[in-house]
């Protein structure tokens, strides 16, 4: 059963990021970056590892996507390339 | 950011939401030193609280929350409240930042321990509160004395 979370978790994994590397749109790259952030959490937590996927939650999910909203808000939301 | 959100629904949500972050925090802050947690998580935690109000009723309307001024210096508190515990430890004769020397009547040692712990968890948590905070106030700063208006062609 666990196996099975896993896997799912690996697949939204690379799918997060896929979509935060190709989106034109940055706040759709800095979306992403968060729920890549939790799901990284999710499988710290589902090796174990509590205390390294709660920090994760936190500063992944939470600041880490906040600083880049306001760094976007200080540049441009469009990438040039 | 810097200007109040126009939509009632994001206010209404973030005020509420804002408010269970913090307790949240709190909590983790507290039992931090024999749970899953800790001082920086649970700083994280209320500097999220904060953040998300500062977020969407701009950066003016929430200086009461947490206010730019006293950030910076209540990370300096923190972080001497981590240290300075540590440096008192050392006139009781132990070692820096081993709590259990201090010679409290009625208390053993692993008590001591244990409340000395809380209170640094406490310290660490005021600073990586007020840093974080403080960090995003830097960001989203307009400086219009001093430089361009670099907040043109983002979010608005």
């Amino acid at each position: 059963m666990n196996w099975i979370l896993e896997i799912f978790l690996d697949i939204l994994l690379i799918t997060t990021a896929i979509v935060a590397l190709q989106a034109k749109d940055l706040i759709t790259s800095a979306v992403a970056t968060a729920a890549f952030g939790f799901t990284v959490a999710l499988l710290f937590i589902s090796m174990g590892a509590i205390d390294v996927g709660f920090t994760e939650a936190v500063v992944g999910a939470g600041i880490v996507g906040v600083f880049f909203v306001a760094a976007i808000y200080r540049t441009t939301r469009k990438t040039k390339d | 950011m810097t200007n109040p959100s126009q939509s009632l629904i994001i206010k209404m949500v973030s005020r509420t939401l804002a408010a269970f972050i913090q307790v949240f925090g709190l909590y983790v802050i507290i039992h931090g030193h024999y749970s899953p947690g800790g001082g920086f998580q649970g700083g994280a935690l209320l500097a999220a609280g904060v953040l998300l109000i500062r977020m969407t009723e701009g950066r003016e309307a929430s200086q009461p929350t947490l206010a730019t001024a006293i950030a910076t210096p209540l990370a300096s508190l923190g972080a001497v409240i981590f240290a300075g515990l540590g440096v008192v430890i050392l006139f009781f004769g132990g070692n820096y930042m081993d709590y259990g020397a201090v010679p409290v009547p009625g208390m053993e040692p692993a008590m001591i321990r244990y409340y000395g712990i809380l209170i640094v968890e406490v310290g660490i948590g005021l600073a990586v509160m007020t840093g974080l905070v403080s960090i995003f106030d830097d960001m989203v700063r307009t400086n219009r004395q001093s430089g361009p208006d670099l907040g043109k062609g983002g979010l608005s």
